[in-house]
This record gives structure tokens, C-alpha cells and sequence, in this order.
């Protein structure tokens, strides 16, 4: 096995292009140290990416925020700045372990691990969340639903790195939520998840997305559930609907985290769990 | 100078503090050694194949390669294990629960092991052996292998305890039956009957430090083996049988223990360690990664169990009985026995009939769990004890107090009790504040009992003074829950000096005369007494120092306060000698002082608990959290009551998560789903509330202290008293362990659309 840590994105990508054996880029390496541990992955090239300078910052100002791919999970938690414009967003990412995976785990990593049940990845979609890819030739924006093709699954090509992770322009009357169910209060994978993102116009609902995660082989956007909640003062009915709607979009497995049932059900719990949560974070009565 | 056990009433000085233990800085910096941390000259790798088939005939098992790889020392199957049991079918059973022999009976069965120079080297050997395997049938629920046509585990097993003797192999390898007087007299008798039925999932002890040793045996026939364990002389005696080495010949070192709760009472790889290093001729490191500790060590049984219990108006039970089907994994044994033997052990019962049933299955081979058996048992009565006082319209404190077991009561599984603590505890639950406590909507209430026997044993004990008046105590129990503090107590106090005098130690097998494991809560009860006698051993040593430095008779020395003193007039202007002095011109008084002490401790006293829980649960996910747990418990006399509490405390935590979430998940394949503890759930810090703990004290007549076991009670009501706290929050009763979310949330919509 090889180790190469390159100074920039573009000459990572490189290194996976010429690779012609399993390559594999180690940002906290929280899932790849992992399963090498467990015999699961023996790469035959390894890229360490956390050297290269555009994927260690965060840049957040008044047209949007970027996170680089490089930024662990407890840098994003004490950015006061994302914390307040994108709560849900960093409070998922934040879930994702404990304390000392949290120093490490980044969530492009959690993005690429392309686990059905990622905490960041609702999260992420829900708040509109694009990934910037760079291939050793071009450069592509994409949005993050765009990134999970299945388990395990990317539609990244061979040469090709995400570089950060951009968020949209926060507006004032906007919040957003992501919950989880786990057996445990912490140190466990999500059974179940739910990210809502919303915006209000004179306390109705004008914008919504919402995400489910771990019932379908990836993260899925319901717009259902948005259409629920859209125009509404997320009432009782309106939640109902969302919780309906959410229900309904659900394609789980029985599995040893959880039966079908249970996450048809308990999705739409959370969803509108979430939503209410969101809904008072964007100053909502 | 007999050794009299029977209990004395006494002003402690040095038992009942609450000291620091002896090996806890060792253990909070680093320092101290654990099973893992060995290591010999020029030591191997060892690395053990596992059967990935519930059960399969292993045709042909090809090593050719793996020998051939460089870097390879040695490559062992069942060939290199012949079998020198001498027909002693359970040695046999354990060894071939070490290497399988011809047959794969669980996932995760070992097939065959390597020894290289390095790990990378060895996961390449294991690689290169290839198995051929023809898959046979397999099974692993407990009420499917007792079906007519399950596929059969072991051909060798025939069902004990029936009459004619049968005639073809069974899964069921015995059936046995407690109780007394007329149970269709006292259901006929009875104005109310409950029955109902109860599964609980198959758990693990969950123990920190995986299975690891270090063997080294010599070209001479010798070896040493350093291990984790709770028994190393048993180890010894074990590995010496299956490989045909002298027990005087095999030394056997315990390195501290990462947690054992019974699971480390059993060899489970340790003849493959030995059998390599022979091989081989070096040393070999065998340590199992939590996927193998989860596959092929032993957790407790799954279980089905059906409860009936009859009672008067007034709230006398008339009657009870219980079917309880235990499966011992792919090995027979009696954990079915011992749950019907503990179910009723709480009550005073006029008719009591309770029939066991052990079962095979494609599973591990079980191992003791902390007072193994009676958690499941306990579940099924306790929570049918509950809704029958429901049904009586009577508080469920005063209905278990009615019927609570005394002394004088004979126990459903048969001896006669002495003065014991289930009533005190009951007493002591109804008085406390936790039952008076508000609740909060979703919240509720449960309590529930438990009964463990505990157990004494074989014990040998040694305690040496030093020059300086120091004292090295010397044991052979493991210890597992802070005894060597409890311990060294226990020898101040014999001896009139101080607590910081005394270091404990845990001695090799070499070193000590045969101990059993530290298993059944004895550790602190038979070497308590054996500290006890052999301290009374070497005050009589310094009794005849003294009386030699004093030039008297032996007669007129007595023993006070940690020192000689002389009595009569005659000797009235002698100052009294301190341990210390003594110690000092020992060499010119006739050498080292000693004391000693060889026993089988027996009459370990029966012990009890009852728990009082609260949880809450979320209606709308089934989720359920404890957020109130109070523990009252019989300790007969707390040595070191920091421990004491510890063990009341880490039994109800162990309990609480086979309670709410953890269980083994086997596929259709028979393939477990979840060897590791991120989908075997096991509460983590933040699950848990504060624990709450009472402790009596009810002396043990056979104990010169009054000491009970208590580290296995506490694990015994947490099942039940949860499940009738979930029951009382949101009003469904749960049958089945664990009361994971889905469960409660199924159970909560069948209650919905009922």
C-alpha cells in the first residue's frame, strides 16, 4: 500500500488517475481505517487530502457558506457563524460518533462512505447543499442528492474528489433540523433520520425540503412532504400530511437496526418532529 | 485450633471502610497488565479459522499452502488435538468447542489455526487453508430445536431425565424437574390463575477485554500460560488433560481481567494457544478480536418459558408452576436445570412445580452470565407475579411480602432456608422514598425480586509477614470486582493492624494450592475465610514469637490490637509486642512468620434483591429510557462497601441492557448478524441513570464475618422489574426480551387496535 498527502485537489486526482490498483482518499479516515481494520478494504494507494490547504477551511459570509472536505466534525461545531445560519446541518454532522471520532470524521467523508444511514447527508440535502467536484481535467458543481447512487455507491468517476461542500445564502425567516432514531442516546447508526429545511414569508411555510435517511438505499428528498408543509402554519393537519407524506416515500429493509414497519413509521415521527423544530428556528409561532 | 466458620457478632475496625484498592493505580494509568499485554522472546502470532456455516460436515481441510508460506511456524487442525479425555465426554466437549472435529457446529466455529512471525503473514495463512465444507441443516431457536423434525445438533445426545430411556438422539440433551407438594390440588384451590408465556434473546456478557493469552511451551514438556481468565487453575487443569501435560508441569499465570461475568470461566481457545506454541517450539500470542469474543466464546442462553400462577382472593398463592426451555448453544448443558431451580426461589410456595429444558442449538456453546439462568426465569415470574397482584386489585410490594420465602420456607428447589433477605429487602423497597416519588405522563413504576444460591468451594490462601510488619497476602481467587481491598481488610482486621500494612495478591498456579474460579459470588466469601484462618494461622505463629522473646510459656500470651500480650501478674511489667516488633526479630526467633489456610468454603449464603425502576417511554417511537433505578439488596456483611455497591450497580446496568436492547440477531443462514458493539447494543454511560443502592445486612450463619456473595444477584430482577415499569407507563406488557423500540412500538399499536 501507498500513501501520497498532495498540497492541492487537482494533483489528488491525479494520483487517483494514474492509480490502477484500489485507491482510496483518507480525509478522518474514520470509515477507512476502519475497515481496513476489519479486512474489509486493503487499498493499494491511499491519498491523504487533509494536507491540501482548500480543504481545511470554512468560508462563511453573506452569499453562502463552503466547508471544506477536509474539516472535521467538531471545527464545523464551533463555527458560530454555520452553527447559527445552518443548525440542523451542523448538529447532524456532530452526531456522527463520539468525541474523538468527531475530531477526526468529516462529512464529505460521510457523504462518500455512502451509507444509506449518514447523519450529515439529510441534513445536507435538505438545507441544498452542493458538492464541488474536481476531476484531474474539469471542475463540476453538484447537488449533494446527486452524489449517493446506492450503498456504497458514488456517481463520482475514478479521478475524480470532492473538494468542499457549499451552502446556499441564508435568508432571515429560515431553520433548519435533523433528527435521528437510535436505540442508544449516542454512539450508534441511525435507524431512522430526518432533516427539514424551511423558510417562512408572515409565518407561513414559503420554501421547504425535507430528507429522509436510512429507509431507501440512499438519503431521499420527499417534495410530498414539502408540499405538506408549504403554505401552512405547520398545523396539526399540515404535520399529519407531512408525516403522511413522509411515510409513504419510505422503501426500507428489515435488518438488524430496525424492521420496515418501524421505519415507515417512525420517519414520519421524526419528520415532523423535525419540522416543528425548524419551524421555530425560522421564528415561527 | 478449629476453624470455626459459624458467624460471631463483632465491632469491625478495619471492615466496612471504604479504601482505595490495590490495583486501581495501575489500572487508571496504564500500567497494569491485562491478557493482551504479554509478551516472550521471539513470540508468534496466533490467528484461529472459523466456520462462516451455522452447520456444515467439514470434508477436507487443506493446509498445504498456508505450511508452505514463509513466515508460517505452524498450522493446526483437529489432527493435532487427539483425544486424551479418556471417554469424559464434557473435557471432550470443550475441546472440540476449541477445533471443531469433522463437524462446524456454529458460526464461528473454529476449523483450524496458524502461528506466523507477524499478523499480516498470518491473516495471508488463514487464507490459503482451504476448507471443504458440505452444509447440513441448522438451528437456533430454542422452541424450533425442540420440534420433531428439527435438525438433530449432536447425534450423541440422548434426553436425560426420562423414563423409558430414548432411543433416538434428541436437541433436548435433559429434562428435570424441582418442586413440592400438589399443583393441580392448589390450582383447583385457587380463585385466580395467570398464565402466560415469555422469550427472552440470547446476550452477552459484553466484557471489555477479549479472550487473550500467551503460551509457551517448552521442548521439555513443561509450559507456562499467561491468560484473562477467572480461573487459572482450572485453565490448568483443563489444557492439562486435553494435551496430556502433568498439571505440576503447566503454570498458569491470571493477568488482570478486563471483565469476565462468568464468560471467562471457560477455555475457549487456550489448547490451540499451547498446541501451536508446541508445534512450533515458541511462544504464541493468541488474543480474539470482539467479532470472534461475540462467535466463539460463550454468552447466555435464549429462552421460552411458560409461567401459571394461582392465588386466593386474599393474595395467597395456592399455586405455581413453569415450563422453562433453555438452548445451551451446540453443547449440552444444564442451564434449563438451573432456571427451573431458581423461578420460585423467592416465595413460600405450599405447591410449586417447575420442569427445565435443555436445548441444542447452532449457536455458541453457553457460558455462565452472572447468576446464569435465574434473569430469564426471574423475568417470566416476577412479571406474571405482577399481573396477578394487578388481577387481585393488590399493591404489588404487599402481594411478593404475602408470599415472600423465610426462614424455615423449603425453597421450590428443595433445601430449607436459614435467615435470608428476600422479606427485609421487600420491607425495605416498600419504606423507600423512590416508591413514593411522582411520575410524570409516559412514566411508571416496576419492582421486581431475584434469588441467586451463590457458591464456596475449593480455596487455598497464604499470608506472609515481612520484617518490617508488612504483610503480603497471597490468593488464588481472580479477582474481578475489587477483592484483593476487600480482602487485605478482612486480614488487618484478623491481624489488629491497618488496611495500608497489607498488599493482596493474586498467586500463579504454581505458587498455591488448587483454586476454584472466581464464579457463583464466591471470591470475596471463600477467600474471606480462607484470609480469615490463615491470618488466625500466623497470629499464632507471633503468639509463640512473642512468647519466645519473653521467655514464657505460650499460655500466657494473648493476641489484642495488633499485638502480644502478656496475661497473669507474673508477666504484668511486659509491654505489650507489636506485629512490627515481632516481625522484626523474626529471623532470630525461628525465621519467617506465616499463616495458611486450605478449605472448601461451603454454605455460601443464599442472597436476594429487589429492585424498584422507573422509565418513560416515547408513545410515539417506542423508545424507553430508565430514569429512576433504586437497588435493594441482602449483602449478609459489606466488606468494602464501595464494591458492594459496584457490584449492586454494574448487575442492574448489565441487566438494563439485556432489558432494552441487546440481543443476538441470527440470519435465516444461521449467521450472526451482529458480532460487534455497534449493533449489539450495550448501554452506553449516557443510557444509564444514577443507580441507586441499599445494602443489608442479614448475616450468613456459616460465614465467621456474616458474608454473602453479591456480586450476581443485582443482574436477576432488572428483566422483569422494567418490564412491569413499561408495562405501568404506557400500559402493554411486554413478553418478550429485549423491549427493544420496535417491539414496544408493535405491542403499543396491537394494544391501539384491539
Amino acid at each position: 500500500m501507498r500513501y501520497e498527502a498532495p498540497k492541492t485537489t487537482k494533483e489528488a486526482a491525479t494520483f487517483l488517475k494514474k492509480e490502477k490498483g484500489d485507491a482510496f482518499i483518507l480525509a478522518g479516515g474514520t470509515d477507512l481505517l476502519v475497515k481496513m481494520k476489519l479486512g474489509i478494504s486493503a487499498p493499494d494507494l491511499v491519498v491523504d487530502i487533509k494536507k491540501i490547504p482548500a480543504m481545511n477551511a470554512i468560508n462563511h459570509n453573506a452569499s453562502g457558506s463552503k466547508i471544506g472536505a477536509a474539516v472535521s466534525g467538531a471545527e464545523l461545531g464551533e463555527h458560530k457563524g454555520l452553527s447559527k445560519s445552518w443548525p440542523g446541518v451542523v448538529e447532524a454532522t456532530n452526531l456522527i460518533g463520539s468525541d474523538q471520532v468527531q475530531s477526526r470524521a468529516t462529512m464529505v467523508g460521510n457523504l462518500c462512505n455512502a451509507s444509506p444511514a449518514a447523519d450529515s447527508v439529510p441534513a445536507m440535502i435538505a438545507a441544498g447543499a452542493k458538492a464541488i467536484v474536481v476531476g484531474s481535467t474539469k471542475r463540476r458543481t453538484v447537488p449533494v442528492e446527486k452524489v449517493v447512487t446506492g450503498p456504497g455507491q458514488t456517481s463520482l468517476a475514478d479521478d475524480e474528489v470532492i473538494e468542499a461542500i457549499t451552502l446556499p445564502k441564508r435568508g432571515k425567516r429560515a431553520g433548519d433540523a435533523y433528527l435521528r432514531f437510535i436505540p442508544r442516546t449516542e454512539m450508534d447508526i441511525a435507524v431512522v433520520s430526518a432533516g427539514v429545511n424551511l423558510t417562512l414569508e408572515r409565518g407561513v411555510v414559503k420554501t421547504a425540503r425535507i430528507c429522509l435517511g436510512a429507509v431507501a438505499p440512499t438519503a431521499i428528498l420527499v417534495p410530498a412532504a414539502a408540499k405538506a408543509i408549504i403554505g401552512t402554519k405547520l398545523d396539526d393537519e399540515a404535520l399529519d400530511k407531512l408525516a403522511a407524506a413522509c411515510s409513504a416515500a419510505c422503501n426500507p429493509i428489515d435488518d438488524k437496526r430496525g424492521t420496515i414497519e418501524y421505519r415507515v413509521r417512525v420517519a414520519g415521527v421524526l419528520a415532523k418532529r423535525a419540522a416543528k423544530i425548524a419551524f421555530q428556528r425560522a421564528g415561527g409561532a | 485450633m478449629g476453624n470455626d466458620t459459624s458467624y460471631t457478632d463483632q465491632k469491625f475496625e478495619q471492615v466496612g471502610r471504604r479504601v482505595k484498592r490495590p490495583d486501581g493505580v495501575d489500572k487508571v494509568t496504564g500500567r497494569a497488565k491485562y491478557g493482551a499485554d504479554a509478551y516472550a522472546p521471539g513470540q508468534l502470532v496466533g490467528l484461529i479459522l472459523r466456520s462462516p456455516h451455522a452447520h456444515a460436515r467439514i470434508k477436507k481441510i487443506d493446509t498445504s499452502k498456508a505450511e508452505k508460506l514463509a513466515g508460517v511456524k505452524a498450522v493446526v487442525t483437529y489432527d493435532d488435538l487427539p483425544d486424551l479425555t479418556g471417554g469424559n465426554r464434557g473435557m471432550m466437549d470443550i475441546l472440540e468447542n476449541c477445533m471443531a472435529r469433522g463437524r462446524a457446529l456454529y458460526d464461528g466455529h473454529a476449523v483450524a489455526a496458524v502461528a506466523a512471525v507477524d499478523k499480516t503473514i498470518a491473516k495471508r495463512a488463514l487464507k490459503l487453508i482451504k476448507v471443504t465444507y458440505e452444509k447440513l441443516p441448522h438451528v437456533t431457536d430454542v422452541d424450533e430445536a425442540m420440534e420433531a423434525d428439527a435438525p438433530v445438533v449432536q447425534d450423541f445426545v440422548f434426553t436425560s431425565g426420562v423414563e423409558p430411556k430414548p432411543t433416538k438422539p434428541s436437541n433436548v440433551s435433559g429434562i428435570s424437574q424441582f418442586g413440592h407438594g400438589d399443583v393441580d390440588a392448589g390450582f383447583a384451590e385457587a380463585d385466580v390463575i395467570v398464565e402466560k408465556s415469555y422469550k427472552t434473546e440470547q446476550t452477552h456478557q459484553g466484557y471489555i477485554e477479549p479472550h487473550a493469552c500467551l503460551a509457551n511451551m517448552s521442548s521439555d514438556g513443561s509450559g507456562e500460560l499467561w491468560v484473562t481468565t477467572q480461573g487459572h487453575f482450572v485453565f490448568r487443569n483443563v489444557c492439562s488433560t486435553l494435551l496430556g501435560i502433568d498439571i505440576a508441569k503447566l503454570k498458569v499465570t491470571a493477568s488482570e481481567i478486563g471483565g469476565g461475568f462468568g464468560g471467562k470461566t471457560h477455555v475457549w481457545m487456550e489448547p490451540v494457544a499451547l498446541v501451536l506454541s508446541r508445534k512450533a517450539n515458541r511462544p504464541v500470542k493468541l488474543v480474539m478480536t470482539r467479532d470472534e469474543v461475540f462467535k466463539a466464546s460463550g454468552p447466555t442462553c435464549s429462552t421460552s418459558i411458560d409461567v401459571k400462577i394461582g392465588a386466593k382472593k386474599d393474595g395467597t398463592i395456592t399455586a405455581a408452576s413453569a415450563n422453562l426451555r433453555y438452548q445451551n448453544g451446540a453443547f449440552p448443558a444444564n442451564w434449563g436445570m438451573i432456571g427451573a431451580m431458581t423461578a420460585y426461589a423467592c416465595y413460600d410456595l405450599k405447591n410449586v412445580k417447575t420442569v427445565g429444558y435443555d436445548v441444542l442449538v447452532n449457536r455458541p456453546k453457553v457460558a455462565a452470565y452472572r447468576a446464569p439462568s435465574a434473569p430469564m426465569a426471574a423475568f417470566g415470574v416476577e412479571s406474571t407475579m405482577d399481573l396477578m397482584a394487578g388481577k387481585l386489585g393488590m399493591d404489588p410490594v404487599e402481594f411478593r411480602i404475602k408470599n415472600a420465602a423465610k426462614e424455615g420456607t423449603r425453597a421450590s428447589y428443595g433445601p430449607v432456608y436459614g435467615p435470608i433477605g428476600i422479606g427485609p429487602t421487600l420491607e425495605a423497597v416498600k419504606k423507600h422514598p423512590h416508591m413514593r416519588a411522582k411520575l410524570k405522563k409516559n412514566q411508571g413504576r416496576g419492582m421486581a425480586c431475584g434469588f441467586w444460591f451463590n457458591f464456596g468451594g475449593q480455596t487455598c490462601t497464604d499470608l506472609n509477614i515481612g520484617v518490617d510488619g508488612t504483610v503480603s497476602l497471597t490468593v488464588g481467587t481472580i479477582d474481578v470486582g475489587g477483592s484483593r481491598a476487600s480482602l487485605s481488610l478482612i486480614a488487618a482486621e484478623e491481624l489488629g493492624i491497618d488496611y495500608e500494612q497489607v498488599k493482596a495478591s493474586v498467586a500463579d498456579t504454581a505458587s498455591l494450592g488448587h483454586n476454584d474460579m472466581t464464579e457463583g459470588s464466591r471470591g470475596t466469601f471463600s477467600s474471606g475465610m480462607a484470609t480469615i484462618f490463615a491470618a488466625r494461622n500466623a497470629v499464632e505463629v507471633m503468639k509463640g514469637r512473642a512468647a519466645k522473646m519473653w521467655d514464657i510459656p505460650v499460655e500466657d500470651v494473648v493476641w489484642e490490637n495488633g499485638g502480644a500480650k502478656a496475661t497473669g501478674k507474673a508477666h504484668s511489667n511486659l509491654p505489650p509486642l507489636t506485629l512490627k516488633e515481632i516481625a522484626a526479630k523474626s529471623p532470630q526467633t525461628g525465621g519467617p512468620i506465616a499463616g495458611h489456610n486450605e478449605t472448601v468454603a461451603d454454605n455460601a449464603g443464599v442472597s436476594f434483591a429487589s429492585h424498584i425502576c422507573d422509565v418513560e417511554v416515547d408513545p410515539e417511537t417506542g423508545s424507553t429510557r430508565v430514569i429512576r433505578y433504586t437497588v435493594v439488596q441482602d449483602a449478609g456483611k459489606a466488606i468494602h462497601p464501595d464494591y458492594v455497591e459496584g457490584q449492586f450497580q454494574g448487575g442492574a446496568a448489565q441487566g438494563i441492557g439485556w432489558a432494552l436492547n441487546e440481543e443476538y440477531i441470527y440470519g435465516k443462514d444461521g449467521t450472526l448478524q451482529n458480532p460487534g458493539f455497534l449493533d449489539y447494543r450495550i448501554p452506553v454511560c449516557s443510557d444509564l441513570p444514577f443507580i441507586d443502592t441499599e445494602i443489608l445486612e442479614i448475616p450468613n450463619p456459616n460465614h465467621p464475618y456474616g458474608v454473602r456473595g453479591v456480586g450476581e444477584t443485582s443482574i436477576v430482577p432488572p428483566l422483569a422489574a422494567i418490564g412491569n415499569a413499561v408495562s405501568n407507563a404506557v400500559g402493554v406488557r411486554l413478553n418478550h426480551i429485549p423491549m427493544s423500540p420496535p417491539r414496544i412500538l408493535k405491542a403499543l399499536d396491537e394494544q391501539a387496535g384491539g
